[in-house]
């Protein structure tokens, strides 16, 4: 489950959205991207998931479960579901053609109904749910097909800051009850370090590595009150390095 | 604050009536009696010819003979007949080509060219060159519909595959489904409310052209009776025949309501 990001660089027509990037991913690990809007981060973890092919560089993986049906596996931001399935027909979408028995899949969609707390939900349809519980949906499709690495792309960031907090906690407690490594791409510096082991600071157009931090607190300690003071003061160097390129990408959204 | 100085202020202003429509039910009834009362008054009280417009009861009175006698029926069923083996085969071909277009670029740079090209004929100009190509017959009729048919759906299906969420079939992709799974349970469903609106349209051009096409060259259909009737000045039977066609219009509309609500319930 090591991912490893050798020089990828990537442009869309004339624009370069991201250069000569590369990191690993350790086993099991929980590996973070911030940095400002228009920094390349979406489109760096659609190349880590093959959905865009990069310009030049590449990515490998490695240690991948056997067990796992899809092994590199998305949580969307825009939590992608198809507004004409039920909650349980969502979540069952990505094993129908996987040549499962009948009762293995159902067991397999029950079982990431209730790991995310939908049980009770599996016969209604998004529309009926709010934006937290759709994204729930989200994360139980991930889930379903035994990810050995989960790719998030700003899975919270459609959220309110009430539904956000809830969702970080469970997200926390479903990553570290599964063994799987994660690149968790956001533009919130909270998130990041409630979540992520280490946390890349991405420069904004064309997207660059600039800092790679570690979070010397332990996952689960992150909400005790004895870490705060080490959070502020990662999230004051982590702010340091994007404040200046955040408020141009914010004038320049502005101007558009 | 004080009562005394609360009760000095001034209140509020309300500004926000109006602009809010509150159907009333009784109002489509009323136009509807007032207006067949009225057309019946002015056939019961001479007020005008019956030669030029037959009461309500008139045509009424035809609509049951012409029932009792069995001629409406073999009418309605030969534009029936037409409309439905018409509608099925350009909506069947319009669907395919609509899809092809949504899918592949080839599809889409050669089906836009000809689509927009042959889109703003009116397809019933095209009937004496099918009655040319495939006889007086049925044929001919049914090309006709099911060219008409053809174009809106074609157009309908293709803009509907064109604005599936993309985030829908990247997701699909990330899942490794396979291109026929991703058309069959993405694609398709997504852009079902936007080919059943096309059927609306299709459905209310069939109508037309099957009239239109049975006033050229027929004896049997509705539009082959309506412009007889009208050649022999029997106007409660022309009527008569519009009622039918308006009664057809509507049943099929229907018919779309039930299939949207059936198929787009998730809505």
């Amino acid at each position: 489950m090591t991912i490893v990001v050798e020089r990828v660089s990537h442009r869309f027509g004339s624009l370069d959205v991201v250069s000569d990037v590369s990191f690993d991913v350790n086993d099991n690990e929980i590996f973070a991207i911030v940095g400002p809007s228009g920094c390349g981060k979406s489109t760096l973890l659609s190349i880590v998931g093959g959905l865009i092919e990069p310009a030049s560089g590449d990515v490998r993986v490695g240690g991948l479960s056997p067990d796992a049906l899809n092994p590199i596996t998305f949580v969307f931001q825009d939590f992608a579901l198809l507004p004409w399935r039920s909650v349980a027909g969502n979540v069952q979408l990505p094993l129908e053609h996987r040549d499962l028995p009948r009762a293995e899949m159902q067991h397999l969609v029950k079982d990431a109904l209730r790991r995310t707390g939908l049980t009770d939900f599996a016969e209604a349809y998004p529309k009926q749910l709010s934006g937290g519980m759709r994204q729930r949906v989200g994360i139980a499709r991930a889930l379903a097909v035994k990810p050995s690495i989960l790719l998030m792309d700003e899975p919270l960031s459609a959220l309110d800051g009430q539904t956000r907090e809830i969702l970080m906690e469970d997200l926390s407690g479903l990553l570290a009850s599964t063994r799987l490594s994660a690149l968790y791409v956001t533009h919130n510096l909270d998130e990041a370090l409630r979540l992520a082991d280490r946390i890349a600071v991405f420069s904004r157009r064309p997207g660059r590595l600039r800092e790679i931090i570690d979070v010397p607190v332990a996952r689960a300690e992150r909400t005790m009150p004895d870490a705060g003071a080490e959070l502020a003061r990662l999230h004051g160097h982590l702010w340091s390095l994007i404040r200046e390129e955040a408020i141009d990408a914010e004038r320049e959204v502005a101007h558009v | 604050m004080s009562e005394a100085d609360v009760a000095r202020l001034a209140p509020v202003r309300f500004r926000g009536r109006g602009f809010v429509l509150r159907p009333r039910w009784y109002g489509s009834l009323a136009a509807f009696v007032i207006i067949v009362a009225l057309w019946q008054a002015a056939g019961s009280y001479g007020w005008v010819s019956p030669l030029f417009l037959p009461s309500p009861l008139a045509i009424v009175r035809a609509l049951v003979a012409l029932t009792l006698s069995g001629e409406l029926v073999g009418h309605i069923a030969a534009s029936a007949m037409r409309i439905g083996v018409g509608w099925v085969l350009g909506t069947a071909a319009g669907l395919a080509v609509g899809l092809a277009m949504g899918l592949w670029g080839l599809a889409r740079s050669i089906g836009i060219s000809v689509v927009s090209a042959l889109f703003p004929i009116p397809k019933i100009a095209l009937l004496p060159l099918l009655i040319l190509w495939l006889g007086i017959g049925e044929p001919s009729k049914i090309a006709t519909i099911a060219l008409g048919v053809f174009f809106p759906t074609t157009i309908a299906t293709y803009s509907g595959v064109d604005s599936v969420p993309r985030t829908l079939i990247r997701m699909a992709q990330s899942f490794d489904l396979p291109f026929a799974g991703i058309v069959r349970k993405i694609v398709i469903p997504a852009a079902l409310p936007s080919i059943l609106s096309g059927f609306r349209i299709s459905a209310s051009i069939a109508l037309l052209l099957v009239v239109s096409a049975e006033m050229i060259g027929a004896d049997r259909g509705i539009g082959a009776f309506v412009l007889q009737a009208g050649n022999l000045m029997q106007t409660d039977q022309l009527l008569a025949g519009v009622v039918v066609l308006s009664i057809f219009g509507l049943i099929v509309a229907r018919l779309i309501g039930v299939l949207e609500a059936r198929l787009l319930a998730w809505r």
